[in-house]
C-alpha cells in the first residue's frame, strides 16, 4: 500500500494545507477497510487450482442460480425502466396533489431495512396476504417463486431508475417540445422522437444500477425466494449456503465471479454516465 | 381535453404503481404488528432480546457513522482541493463497496479474521475476537456504507472550488481553522445529507452482518437479524412489531432526507 501512496503525488503547489494528512488518512482507511479484505479473496483462492475453481463456478446448481439471478434482475430492471420513465415524467412535468409525497416516497427502498422489506413483501404476496390471496384464487403463486423474486427486485430498484432520469428531464429545455408541437407533431410522436432519445442514456444507467443492485441484493430477496435449488436459488443464497457448510473456497470462488461481473457492469455504467455528463454540459 | 386525459391517466398509473410496490408493504408491517392488539405489540417490543438487539444496532450504527464521516471529510478534502495523479483511480476505489453484494462484504472479513483467515493466528495469540463478535459486525457495516459521506461531499466541494480556502491559507490560517470557518459552512447540509444516508443504511444492514454475526441471541444479534429469527420461527406479530420500530426510524429518516435535500440544492447554487 505504501507504493500506492507514493503514486498519488501532488502535481501543483497548492497553498492549501493538509494534503499529506488527508491523503494519508484516506489511503490508510481505504486499504484497511476495503482493499486488503478484498485481496484476501485471492489469498484464499491461491490454495486451490484453477480446475477446482472452474469446477465450482460452473457447477450445475451454480449455473442454475446465475440464470435465476440474471433473468429475474433483468426483468425487474426492464419493468423499473418503464415505470421509472413514467414516474420521472409525472414528477417533473405535472403538478398534482400528492406530488411531493410521491417524490419523497421514491427513496423508501433505500431507507427501509432490507430484512423488513423482505418479510413484508413475503407476507403481502403469500397465499394469505392481501395481494397473494387474490392471485392464489387464480391459481398463481407469487411468494417462494421467481415471480416473487422479481417483485422484490423491482422494489429495491425503483429509486435507482427514477433518480437517474429525473435530473435529465428537469434540465431538458421544453423549447424543443414546443417547437415540435408547433410543427404539428403529436404528443406521442414528440415523446418518442424528442424526449426519449434525450433520456435514453440516463435510463440505461438507471437500468444498469438497478440490475447490479438486484444481482447482489440479499435481505429483501432472501425471504421471498424459496431457496429451492435449480428453481428459486439466487447466487447470494448459494454463497450463503456454502458458508453455512464452512466450504469457504467454494463460497469465495462464486463470490469472485460475482465481483468481476459487478465490476464489468460498473465500468459500462461509468462509460454511459460520462456520455450523459457530456450531454448535460452541452 | 385529450391531453388532460393522458396526464391524469399517467398520474393514476404512477401513483398506483408506487401504492402497490411501496405503500402496501409498509402498511403490511403496521397492520400485522398491531393485529393482535396493543398489548402483544408492546410486549414484543419490550422483550429482553429485542431491546438488546436494538442497543447493538444503535451502537454499531453510531461507530459506523463516526468512522465513515471522518473518512468522508478527509477523502473529500484530498480529492476536491488538490490536483494529483491517480485521482480518478482513487475515486473509483472508494466506490467499490457500492457494487459489492452485502454477502461478499461479510465474506471478506471472514477470510481475514475467521478461522481460515490469515490474521487468525495473530488474533488467537492476543485473544481478540472479531468475527462472530461486535468488531466484525461494525467492520462489515462500515464496509457496506463506506462511500456514503465522501460521495455526497466530493461533488459539492469540487463545485465550490478552492479560491476561498487558498485566500484563507495565504492569510496564514491553519488547516483545521480553514475547514471549520471557510469550508464547513458551505457544505454543512451536504455533510448532514451524507450522514443521514449512512445512518439509514447502517441501521438496516442485514446481509453483511448476517454473515459475520454468528446469530448469538442477546449478544451478536442486531435488530434486523432479530426480525429474521422471529419471522423464521413463525412469530409473525412479533417480527412485524419489531420491524415497525425500524419502519418508524426509516420514515423519520425519509422526512429528514427530504428537508435536507432541499437545503443541499440551495447550497449548490
Amino acid at each position: 500500500m505504501f507504493s500506492l501512496k507514493m503514486h498519488f503525488k501532488k502535481q501543483n503547489n497548492s497553498v492549501i494545507p493538509g494534503f499529506g494528512l488527508s491523503m494519508g488518512i484516506t489511503v490508510t482507511m481505504l486499504s484497511l477497510i476495503v482493499l486488503i479484505p478484498l485481496f484476501s479473496v485471492f489469498l484464499i483462492l491461491s490454495d486451490s487450482t484453477f480446475r477446482e475453481f472452474w469446477q465450482v463456478v460452473t457447477d450445475k446448481q451454480t449455473i442454475a442460480a446465475y440464470k435465476v439471478s440474471l433473468s429475474c434482475s433483468a426483468i425487474a430492471a426492464v419493468i423499473n425502466v418503464v415505470f421509472g420513465i413514467l414516474l420521472a415524467w409525472i414528477l417533473t412535468r405535472y403538478k398534482f396533489p400528492l406530488r411531493r409525497v410521491l417524490d419523497g416516497l421514491i427513496e423508501l427502498p433505500f431507507a427501509l431495512p432490507t430484512a423488513v422489506a423482505g418479510i413484508a413483501l413475503t407476507t403481502l404476496y403469500s397465499g394469505e396476504g392481501w395481494i397473494g390471496g387474490l392471485f392464489a384464487k387464480a391459481g398463481i403463486e407469487i411468494s417462494y417463486t421467481r415471480i416473487g423474486i422479481t417483485i422484490a427486485m423491482i422494489f429495491i430498484g425503483i429509486p435507482f431508475v427514477v433518480r437517474s432520469i429525473q435530473p435529465v428531464l428537469e434540465k431538458l429545455d421544453p423549447q424543443y417540445e414546443e417547437a415540435a408541437s408547433a410543427l404539428g407533431a403529436s404528443r406521442s410522436r414528440i415523446f418518442f422522437k424528442v424526449v426519449l432519445p434525450e433520456i435514453l442514456p440516463a435510463a440505461l444507467a438507471g437500468f444498469g444500477l438497478a440490475f447490479a443492485r438486484s444481482m447482489g441484493e440479499y435481505g429483501s430477496v432472501v425471504f421471498i425466494a424459496g431457496n429451492i435449488p435449480y428453481e428459486t436459488q439466487i447466487v447470494p443464497l448459494i454463497i450463503m449456503n456454502k458458508l453455512e457448510q464452512f466450504n469457504y473456497p467454494a463460497a469465495t470462488s462464486i463470490a469472485l465471479v460475482m465481483v468481476l461481473f459487478a465490476f464489468v457492469l460498473l465500468f459500462i455504467i461509468n462509460l454511459i454516465q460520462a456520455q450523459i455528463n457530456k450531454i448535460a454540459r452541452g | 381535453m385529450r391531453q388532460k386525459l393522458v396526464k391524469w391517466l399517467l398520474i393514476v398509473l404512477g401513483t398506483a404503481f408506487l401504492g402497490v410496490m411501496l405503500v402496501l408493504p409498509l402498511a403490511t408491517v403496521l397492520v400485522y404488528a398491531l393485529r393482535q392488539g396493543w398489548e402483544t405489540f408492546s410486549q414484543a417490543i419490550a422483550e429482553e432480546y429485542a431491546i438488546k438487539a436494538l442497543n447493538l444496532t444503535l451502537l454499531a450504527t453510531f461507530i459506523t457513522v463516526i468512522v465513515n464521516t471522518t473518512f468522508g471529510v478527509f477523502a473529500a478534502w484530498a480529492i476536491s482541493k488538490f490536483q494529483f495523479r491517480g485521482k480518478q483511480v482513487l475515486t473509483a476505489l472508494i466506490d467499490i463497496p457500492f457494487s459489492i453484494s452485502p454477502i461478499i462484504a461479510g465474506l471478506v472479513f471472514i477470510l481475514v479474521f475467521g478461522r481460515i483467515g490469515w490474521a487468525y493466528p495473530l488474533l488467537e495469540a492476543w485473544n481478540i475476537k472479531i468475527v462472530f463478535a461486535l468488531p466484525g459486525i461494525v467492520l462489515a457495516t462500515i464496509f457496506v456504507t463506506f462511500p456514503f459521506v465522501s460521495r455526497e461531499l466530493i461533488p459539492l466541494m469540487e463545485a465550490q472550488g478552492s479560491d476561498e480556502e487558498e485566500a484563507a491559507a495565504l492569510m496564514g490560517a491553519k488547516g483545521l481553522l480553514i475547514f471549520r470557518k471557510v469550508t464547513l459552512p458551505h457544505i454543512k447540509w451536504g455533510l448532514l445529507y451524507g450522514v443521514i444516508l449512512c445512518t439509514a443504511r447502517a441501521l438496516g444492514e442485514f446481509g453483511a452482518v448476517s454473515v459475520v454475526s454468528g446469530h448469538l441471541r442477546g449478544q451478536t444479534n442486531t435488530l434486523p437479524l432479530h426480525v429474521e429469527i422471529l419471522f423464521n420461527e413463525f412469530k409473525l406479530t412479533a417480527a412485524f412489531a419489531v420491524s415497525s420500530i425500524l419502519v418508524l426510524i426509516a420514515v423519520i429518516i425519509l422526512i429528514l432526507r427530504n428537508i435536507v435535500e432541499y437545503r443541499v440544492k440551495r447550497e449548490e447554487r
